[in-house]
């Protein structure tokens, strides 16, 4: 551990990403007032396209004196959080609009702050010692803590901004005391020292133990997993609709991989220990995810209770704690990211005569005023549904796969009765856009939201080309975790 | 036997004082027992041989706490006339707390002059190294990473409060040069003449003309929250 194991290619990256985020700042500060968020949104995607070609040529290895790895599986998953986090830049450019002079749009720092998020993100993904995971884990969501809150004339906006700030500190809070035990007792932070402390001992201290259960919590939080989701439907129904499209992405695919990397690393060797947990915070995620979004009328909130639904998905990967499991979780995340990000374009291009509107039932007879979109759409729900030829069907058919070969038949079931629930309110939507009388129709969307929401929609229904390759880099990120 | 007893005694008092932070009633003592929090902990620190740790937690925290606290008093909607009222009573109570962290910096005081090897003795096996000068070596070269990303956690939330806080209005009032230079005194002022022995007030007090606030405005410039509406309005009925 000297000071010539500092080795700056392995981040080179995240010191690319970090550096064009203050250019961008810089050329947004310069311009005239409601004139910079254009050239600062476009930076930001050149940015992030720039900075996943590095991420595809990084090397191997550790560095930073044991606080920094990069492998296969970081690489996975910081590709998926910046993809995430472009196509919520994209997504931004097309809900903000052209109009430099309306005082409440969009400030040109929101893709800056997203840019940012994913920096955290992928900081998070690269962690190989608890301090920095949560330096990623706190650089990631002060980040998003802002962007909740950027639409100040919204009080439903300042709401959402107060209470993820509030509910995201107090599990920040809990992750860091959950660690002061872990560093506590087993004597180091890094993760290859932990795995090291927990084979010598025979037996878990308690202390360790708790350490552990308060970091599943912090990390529970982050993925607004039951019983820490309460936070999810406010904050996503009040953010400005790209920052919901962004934090339902990027942010996910960074405690996911923190999540991976914590339980199958270094405390891999008492799975049995924690699995129970895991497999319950998934069966009630499942569950509830499922349940409680019939009634919704509003389709930001339906769409955070979906995700607190996928969240619980993805996890039966993690519970089934083996290689295949961890494959499976990828490949789901992977999938999710695409409809996901479709979703909130589709959602983001709803507006009516210039205002937004959210409400499923604006949607009615969608099929009629903008088939395009509503076919779009359609793919999407289906894809969530699980139907077979789309992403969502992969993603959901490998996690079920793994957790059965893993022996957690209750498990299986759960999510196969929760997913036949799901379908109901996945299918509402469908159901309101062609089959209800139309109502008035929606404006135009902006090209950039066409772009986004057309592509995954191609990328949902042709997911099964490029499943091959997805499914060898997931395997070699799942042997580099698990192997 | 010493260092044991101050490191009880700086234990018991902050976790006591923790407790208070938590459910002191009134925000103000939250804050004070915080103050207090932070220097036992700076104590213990000092305990450690970590002097610059504690210096740098007394120097941040509690100069960047007595602001929080001045903030506290100044927004939050505290009855200090009613709380004054049992200064008398609470007095006892203040000295003591103030006692207790007079005994505890003379306490840390002796124990490091009693201790000597305690103040040389740097963190970890570096010989020779003073405490800050080891902290610096770890962070620079350990964890450069790390302090650089907390640079841009700093970044971050200093982005936040700017474009949180920042309302671009326009109450710049930019005057048009030339249109001010051209101006008269009629333009802006009424002349009353007043009969003797009465006032202003009783004449209509003073007027000004109502364009005379924003037609030397560079157009844009002036919107003192709908003062030039208003004037409008007025002229217009």
């Amino acid at each position: 551990m000297s000071a010539t194991s500092v080795n700056w290619a392995l981040a080179l990256p995240e010191i690319t990403l970090a550096l064009s985020g203050l250019i961008i700042l810089v050329v947004g500060v310069l311009q005239r007032r409601g004139e910079g968020f254009f050239p600062c949104s476009m930076l930001t995607v050149a940015a992030f396209v720039g900075c996943g070609f590095l991420v595809a040529l990084s090397p191997d290895g550790a560095g930073y004196a044991g606080t920094f790895v990069n492998d296969s599986f970081a690489r996975f998953m910081k590709i998926l959080a910046l993809v995430g986090g472009l196509l919520a830049t994209i997504v931004t450019v097309g809900y903000r609009g052209e109009d430099r002079h309306d005082p409440g749009a969009l400030p040109f720092e929101t893709p800056i702050l997203m840019l940012f998020s994913t920096l955290g993100a992928m900081i998070m993904a690269s962690s190989a010692n608890l301090m920095t995971l949560f330096v990623g884990l706190e650089l990631s969501s002060l980040s998003i803590y802002i962007l909740c809150a950027l639409e100040r004339d919204r009080v439903t906006s300042s709401e959402a901004g107060l209470k993820y700030f509030v509910l995201g500190s107090l599990a920040s809070g809990l992750l860091l005391y959950g660690m002061s035990l872990v560093y506590g007792y087993a004597g180091t932070m890094e993760y290859t020292g932990l795995i090291a402390a927990i084979h010598a001992s025979g037996t878990l201290p308690p202390g360790l133990i708790v350490g552990i259960v308060f970091v599943v919590v912090g990390l529970c939080f982050k993925l607004s997993a039951v019983p820490f989701h309460m936070w999810t439907p406010d904050v996503y129904q009040g953010a400005p609709t790209p920052v919901t499209a962004y934090m339902a992405g990027a942010p996910k695919f960074a405690a996911f991989a923190l999540f991976l990397r914590v339980m199958v690393g270094p405390f891999g060797a008492v799975a049995p220990r924690w699995q129970i947990l895991i497999e319950t915070v998934s069966m009630l995620s499942m569950v509830y995810g499922a349940f409680a979004a019939i009634p919704q009328t509003d389709i930001k909130r339906l769409m955070a209770y979906s995700s607190i639904g996928h969240m619980g998905y993805a996890m039966m990967g993690l519970a089934s704690a083996s290689a295949a499991g961890v494959r499976a979780t990828l490949i789901y995340l992977a999938a999710y990211l695409v409809m996901n990000a479709g979703v909130f374009a589709g959602i983001a291009a709803m507006r009516r005569k210039g205002r937004e509107v959210t409400a499923i039932s604006d949607l009615a007879g969608l099929s009629k005023t903008d088939p395009g979109m509503a076919a779009a759409l359609a793919i999407f729900m289906f894809s969530m549904v699980g139907a077979p030829p789309l992403a969502g069907f992969f993603g959901k058919f490998m996690v079920f796969a793994a957790a059965w070969q893993a022996g957690l038949y209750v498990l299986v079931v759960v999510g196969a009765v929760s997913s036949i629930v799901g379908a109901y309110y996945y299918l509402r939507v469908v159901k309101v856009m062609y089959f209800d009388a139309p109502a008035e129709g929606l404006d135009r969307p902006a090209p950039s939201l066409l772009f986004v929401s057309g592509g995954m929609g191609l990328a949902t229904v042709f997911f099964i080309l490029v499943l091959g390759p997805l499914m060898n880099m997931a395997q070699q990120a799942a042997l580099a975790l698990a192997g | 036997m010493i260092p044991q007893l101050v490191f009880y005694v700086f234990a018991t008092v902050l976790l006591v004082s923790a407790t208070m932070v938590i459910t002191a009633r009134n925000p103000v003592h939250s804050v004070l027992f915080l103050i207090l929090a932070f220097f036992n902990a700076a104590g213990l620190f000092l305990v450690a041989g970590a002097e610059f740790l504690a210096m740098l937690l007394v120097i941040v925290y509690v100069g960047a706490v007595a602001v929080l606290f001045l903030f506290v008093v100044m927004m939050l909607d505290i009855d200090f006339t009613q709380m004054r009222e049992g200064f008398q009573r609470h007095a006892p109570i203040g000295a003591c707390v103030g006692g207790i962290l007079f005994v505890e910096l003379i306490m840390a005081l002796g124990n490091w002059k009693m201790a000597p090897d305690t103040g040389i003795a740097p963190l970890s096996g570096a010989p020779g190294l003073t405490n800050t000068a080891a902290l610096g070596t770890l962070i620079y070269t350990h964890y450069v990473l790390l302090f650089q990303s907390c640079g841009l956690v700093l970044l971050v939330a200093m982005i936040g409060a700017i474009v949180l806080t920042l309302r671009q209005t326009n109450t710049g009032r930019r005057q048009d040069i030339s249109k001010q230079h051209a101006r008269t005194r009629e333009d802006t002022l009424v002349l009353v003449d007043l009969p003797l022995g009465e006032n202003v007030l009783g004449n209509g007090g003073f007027l000004r003309p109502h364009t005379s606030y924003y037609e030397n405005a560079v157009p844009g410039s002036y919107g003192s929250g709908g003062q030039a509406e208003a004037d409008k309005r007025e002229t217009g009925a």
